[in-house]
């Protein structure tokens, strides 16, 4: 009885070594930072209101077993054109945001499109594609708004384009849509701003997650993910549900960014996506989640515990090493350092069920040899 | 009758070239005929497409053993970078200068080369089947680890240390005392004086031929043909008696010390030393150069690096110029990260590969 | 639903055949392997290889009318379940899901209206009372909510036949060897629920190689051989013995075709001697082998597909985990080792020639060279004073030659990749691969799978003269009985893992079959 217990303790480690370290890594980095609890807990819970949409977004590849979705960058293009017209348009406030959803929607099928055609054509190696995609996405992204934008593309308000004539300034100023969603409703509990708008619409994604497992597409993804070729003979049309999972990651990447940058406020219009991938993945897999597997409470434990990580690294470099520096490159060591601890894991888990087989047989000659 | 016959031969042909690799040499065509009209120097250009292709031929090199073994495209790269960087800060911290500092680099940077390959190839026989994924987060992890490092490694020299504090490496500094050239200067061919702008850096170009040639010889030896058996069929290799994760360690070690070795060339051509988060961007040239060159994700050969790295830096260094003289818009940087990056995912999505 | 009947017509593997099933019958079908049992089901079931393939001649009638299946999906309409050998089951779901798997009941909602039925949500109610109801119909009891990848194998079975019962219009079920995974115990639940089957009026197609539960359960046998039937009885007229003969039983001309095998020579010394030897090869596993093999001798391994005689050579020579101990020539090798077996002039053609026996994209002459460079490096030019070890085109050009010309392999040059070449000419280069080199005794695993008449000949010459002329120990791993007996000296059986007995080439049909099926498990 005792046996099996101590080996459960064993196994709980093992599975859910990733964020143990990182509950460790903030218990001794808070203290170390000296930050005042409620300026914390105030970062975290905007942190986590601008962040979990767009983490939510990789759920579903996950689901459908094409691992972690490094593509979902695309859908963050996607959003960030649409916020580029919006701008444009001068169209203010939650009216902004929704349309700016709304114009995301095409781009994003569109290059969720390429994306889950490309790896339908590289089955098995779709993570590394996906993080090719949105290297050389953001090579046409470039294109788009660096030179098409005000030559083919009309764009009216000088105030985005650059003096030249074309192309979008290197930042784009979102004042008048500036965190519209956090202040609508917003409650302040001891002087914790709540953007409730945005937990609502977070809320409802959640459902939507709960509720899209039970669809019989959300089945079909499941299967697919399991096994394809069982998926593929019960009459699943599987690169079609494939495609479709990473459509539909894609466009709530877009709607993620969206609300992510309304929170920020302005964006750098060449930088913005590119590190969103890495920090929305990492966050995932701090949150416990792998390749294959990934559940909402991931997301939720994972937002916390990496933005806490992320809050109180550089303060408390500054106080062990006095080089803020270090805590700065620290954080994104760990953010790397985790992603790479996740995909070799998964990779020895996928080879290590072989040895198994050898050991029963051995097992089952010797049973068998007092007989014979 | 001899029409179809052609068709098919140039049908053949087509495909054997791979259209992308088609593309860019026409393009590059293109470059070097516009290149005159557009009122820029074609033997200034040339020059600088040889230098750039002189700095980069040996990073390129180095991703043909870890191909030929099939572990695939070395997206870790960065770890051999990072040798060959604690190598030269090493040599120039110990006080050697000029060209005695690009052969302690190199011997410096050796250890550290073998010692990172090796944990790095014992990893990768871990995970075998996924090692381009792991490889490119083993490389950014190990630049952001570096990061840490360099500015905590207690370097003294002064005219490394950041200028301030003295404590931690600058960003980037010139190596003119020390190697900066050291390779490209030996027996230069420089047409100026004849009224030519051809400058041709012989030492460089000399001493990529010999790697090569030393590449080119291993790969007709015993354990050279080993390596290749191990890229083509694994299985067969092991049937055979080929302990395959040896010879893919082999592999991993020989890619990151010529990472090291080629870094250490790219910064004598460049003049200056990068650190931080600069080894990240010397990947993607590289994996993008072998694959225009013909390669493959599990077959490369030395004209493979030599036509690639051609190409890619031909097409790098012509476009800001011709292009921008033509349409007036600096599109360069777009094109070469269209180029660059499509590449490698049309290698990745090739029907040819084999699916696991 | 009257009486179904089907005429088959094939030309290649299948020739004319004709049998009959009634509504609620159980036809038990039996042959060796290779007798063309799967590819007859294949057809039936509308399996994408048969069309890949050209199609079959000859017409399948049901319930009188004839029919047509494109794929698999025709059949399933038509009222054909099937289950496979290999399970096709995805293992996190529970029973009830897979056996629904994508035929789960739906209920639309607000969502599916406006963006297609495939966001219909599923109606969990209903998939249980279906797989509760589906498993009532056959009459073994399994836990509906339990996840596939933590049950026994015996259910996962169950959860197959379940779901093809699930499927409301099934008439006609075929089991392809069901009990093969079986334990006992389950096996004859299994064969219960069958007759529970065709009490409901399903007929059932059994395939197995366990006659008893042929005898058992069906109401009458199909014996195929060679692409034909060559029995059709009711089952009670008939007994294991006689079923055996009938599948093994050739024509007397080509029965006792083992010429000029060898006297006995018992005296011979033992080259090799394998005691206890386990191999865990996916599904071929070894579980108790012991076999002393004479010097000199050609010793043939036969036995049914999947009872573990293709473990033995993949087990000694390292490639799969194996365990127990190898003696060869009185020194012990080490297993899970090839580099060592190799060492000690061991060599083996694999029945794997594109995954393990070739380097397809390479030329031919590497595919010959390699193995011979590798361990006795051979074709290898000293440079340096030994420090540097040089391929010798030339040697390797040579040798490749020899046995170009030798085995008549059939290529443009020597430098041709060995992916250009048909199956039988591949086969020579693994041939010339391990003949290069120069073994002392050699393990050919399938030798003649999957390549023409004509190739098949020259490659037993091959293997017979390499025996004969270099004295060379050849053990020949084969499926195909009449092969075995017309090359080798001696015939080992393997079934179940085991050795069932050793017969000189010469001894009859009926004791050869009767081996092979004496321990199936």
């Amino acid at each position: 009885m005792k046996l099996k217990k101590n080996f459960d303790v064993i196994e709980f480690l093992k599975n859910n070594l990733v964020p143990i370290m990182f509950i460790i890594i903030c218990a001794i980095c808070i203290p170390l930072s000296g930050l005042s609890p409620s300026y914390l807990l105030n970062e975290i819970v905007t942190r986590m209101g601008r962040n979990i949409f767009l983490i939510l977004s990789l759920l579903i590849p996950i689901m459908a077993g094409m691992g972690l979705n490094f593509g979902m960058t695309l859908g963050a293009m996607a959003g960030q054109i649409a916020l580029i017209f919006v701008t444009d348009w001068q169209i203010w406030g939650i009216p902004g945001v929704v349309l700016a959803m709304i114009l995301s929607v095409p781009l994003s099928v569109l290059f969720g499109l390429v994306c889950g055609k490309l790896m339908n054509m590289a089955k098995g190696r779709e993570m590394i594609v996906g993080y090719m995609m949105n290297y050389t996405g953001t090579g046409f992204y470039q294109l788009i708004v660096l030179y098409l934008m005000g030559l083919i593309i009309p764009i009216k308000h000088t105030s985005i384009r650059l003096p030249r004539g074309y192309g979008i300034r290197t930042t784009v100023n979102l004042t008048s849509l500036r965190q519209c969603l956090d202040n609508e409703f917003a409650i302040f509990f001891k002087g914790v701003k709540i953007p409730v708008l945005n937990f609502i619409i977070i809320a409802g994604l959640c459902l939507f997650v709960v509720w899209f497992r039970r669809t019989k597409l959300g089945q079909d993804m499941r299967a697919v993910g399991q096994d394809m070729g069982v998926a593929q003979a019960a009459g699943i049309n599987v690169d079609r549900t494939r495609i479709v999972a990473i459509i539909m990651s894609t466009v709530l990447a877009g709607f993620g960014q969206i609300i992510y940058l309304q929170n920020i406020g302005n964006f750098p219009t060449y930088t913005a996506h590119s590190q969103i991938g890495m920090f929305c993945i990492a966050a995932l897999l701090v949150g416990g989640a792998s390749v294959e597997k990934a559940s909402i409470g991931n997301v939720f434990l994972g937002v916390i515990l990496f933005h806490t990580m992320f809050i109180v690294a550089p303060k408390a470099g500054v106080t062990i090493t006095g080089d803020a520096m270090i805590g700065e490159y620290f954080r994104v060591f760990v953010s790397y350092g985790v992603i790479t601890l996740a995909l070799v894991m998964y990779e020895i888990k996928k080879r290590r069920s072989r040895s198994l087989g050898g050991a029963l047989l051995a097992q089952a000659q010797r049973e068998g040899g007092t007989q014979s | 009758m001899d029409a179809p016959a052609t068709a098919i031969a140039l049908q053949y042909w087509l495909k054997k070239m791979g259209y992308p690799r088609l593309i860019i040499a026409g393009f590059l065509l293109f470059l070097f005929i516009m290149a005159p009209i557009t009122g820029s120097d074609l033997p200034t250009q040339i020059t600088n497409v040889i230098n750039r292709f002189s700095w980069n031929a040996v990073l390129v090199l180095a991703m043909v053993p870890m191909i030929h073994s099939g572990c695939g495209l070395n997206f870790g790269i960065p770890l051999g970078v990072l040798a060959g960087l604690l190598g030269g800060t090493l040599a120039i911290e110990m006080g050697f200068t000029g060209t005695m500092s690009f052969l302690m680099a190199i011997v410096v940077s050796t250890p550290f080369a073998i010692l990172f390959g090796g944990g790095y190839g014992i990893l990768l026989n871990k995970i075998k089947g996924g090692e381009m994924m792991v490889a490119t987060y083993v490389g950014l992890s190990s630049v952001s680890f570096m990061c840490i490092m360099w500015l905590l490694i207690p370097y003294k020299n002064p005219s490394i240390v950041m200028a301030y504090t003295g404590v931690g490496l600058r960003n980037m500094f010139a190596l003119d005392s020390f190697y900066a050239k050291v390779l490209s200067n030996f027996a230069q061919i420089d047409l100026n004086p004849l009224g030519i702008n051809l400058v041709i850096p012989t030492g460089s170009l000399l001493f990529f031929a010999l790697l090569a040639l030393l590449m080119w010889a291993f790969l007709h030896t015993k354990t050279g043909t080993a390596m290749t058996a191990v890229g083509s069929n694994p299985t067969f290799a092991r049937a055979s008696g080929i302990d395959v994760d040896r010879i893919r360690m082999l592999s991993v070690i020989l890619s990151t010390w010529l990472g090291a070795v080629g870094v250490l060339v790219y910064q004598q051509g460049f003049g200056f030393v990068q650190l931080y988060t600069a080894p990240m961007n010397m990947t993607m040239p590289a994996v993008a150069a072998i694959l225009l060159g013909g390669a493959s994700v599990n077959k490369a050969s030395i004209p493979n690096v030599i036509i690639g790295t051609l190409l890619f830096q031909g097409l790098v260094t012509m476009t800001p110029t011709v292009i921008t003289a033509l349409i007036h818009t600096d599109v360069s940087e777009v094109i070469r990260i269209i180029v660059s990056n499509g590449m490698v995912v049309y290698a990745l999505t090739r029907k040819t590969e084999e699916s696991a | 639903m009257r009486s179904i009947k089907k005429d088959f017509f094939g030309n290649q593997v299948l020739t004319d055949i004709n049998f009959t099933l009634g509504a609620g019958e159980v036809l038990g079908l039996c042959g060796e392997n290779g007798a063309g049992k799967s590819t007859l089901m294949k057809i039936l079931f509308g399996m994408d290889v048969i069309r890949e393939t050209g199609g079959y001649e000859g017409e399948i009638l049901i319930n009188g009318e004839k029919a047509v299946f494109n794929t698999p999906f025709d059949a399933l309409k038509a009222g054909i379940g099937m289950v496979h050998q290999e399970f096709s089951l995805i293992p996190g779901f529970t029973a009830t899901e897979n056996i629904l798997l994508n035929r789960e009941p739906q209920k639309r909602n607000v969502v599916s209206q406006i963006f297609g039925e495939r966001l219909n949500t599923l109606d969990y109610k209903e998939m249980d009372r279906r797989s509760e109801e589906a498993i009532k119909k056959m009459g073994v009891e399994i836990d509906a909510k339990m996840v596939i990848s933590s049950m026994p194998v015996g259910h996962k079975q169950f959860t197959e036949i379940a779901r093809e019962l699930s499927k409301d219009r099934l008439k006609l079920l075929i089991l392809d060897e069901p009990t093969a995974v079986l334990t006992e115990k389950e096996a004859d639940a299994l064969l219960a629920s069958i007759r529970g089957m065709s009490a409901q009026g399903i007929s059932v197609i059994f395939i197995t190689h366990r006659l008893h539960e042929i005898l058992a359960v069906c109401d009458k046998v199909v014996v195929m051989r060679d692409g034909q039937v060559v029995r059709d009885v009711p089952a009670q007229e008939t007994s294991v013995d006689d079923i055996t003969r009938w599948m093994v039983g050739r024509d007397v001309q080509s029965g006792s075709a083992a010429v000029e095998a060898k006297a006995e020579q018992p005296d011979a010394k033992t080259i090799m001697s394998i005691k206890n030897l386990w191999v865990d090869m996916p599904g071929e596993t070894v579980r108790d082998v012991s076999l002393d093999i004479r010097d000199g001798e050609i010793l043939g391994i036969g036995g049914l597909a999947g009872q573990g005689k293709l473990g033995i050579p993949n087990g000694v020579m390292g490639l799969y985990q194996a365990g127990g101990t190898v003696v060869f020539n009185g020194q012990e090798i080490p297993l899970n080792n090839p580099r060592r077996c190799l060492d000690s002039s061991l060599a083996f053609v694999s029945e794997d020639r594109r995954e393990v026996g070739l380097l397809l994209d390479e030329t031919l002459e590497w595919n010959v060279a390699f193995p011979a460079m590798q361990i006795q490096n051979k074709f290898l030019k000293k440079l340096l004073g030994g420090a540097v070890k040089w391929r010798d085109e030339k040697a390797i050009h040579a040798v490749t030659q020899k046995y170009i010309d030798q085995l008549q392999i059939k290529c443009t040059s020597s430098k041709q990749n060995a992916r250009e070449l048909s199956g039988g000419n591949q086969q020579k280069v693994c041939l010339a691969k391990a003949f290069a080199l120069e073994p002392k005794f050699l393990f050919v695993s399938e030798p003649t799978r999957g390549i023409d008449v004509g190739a098949k000949a020259l490659v037993l010459d091959a293997l017979k003269q390499f025996n004969r002329e270099s004295g060379v120990t050849v053990v020949m791993i084969s499926s195909e009985l009449e092969e075995l007996r017309q090359t080798c000296d001696r015939i080992a059986i393997i079934s179940g893992g085991q050795v069932a007995g050793i017969l000189p080439a010469a001894a009859s049909s009926e004791e050869f079959g009767l081996l092979m099926v004496s321990k199936v498990i």
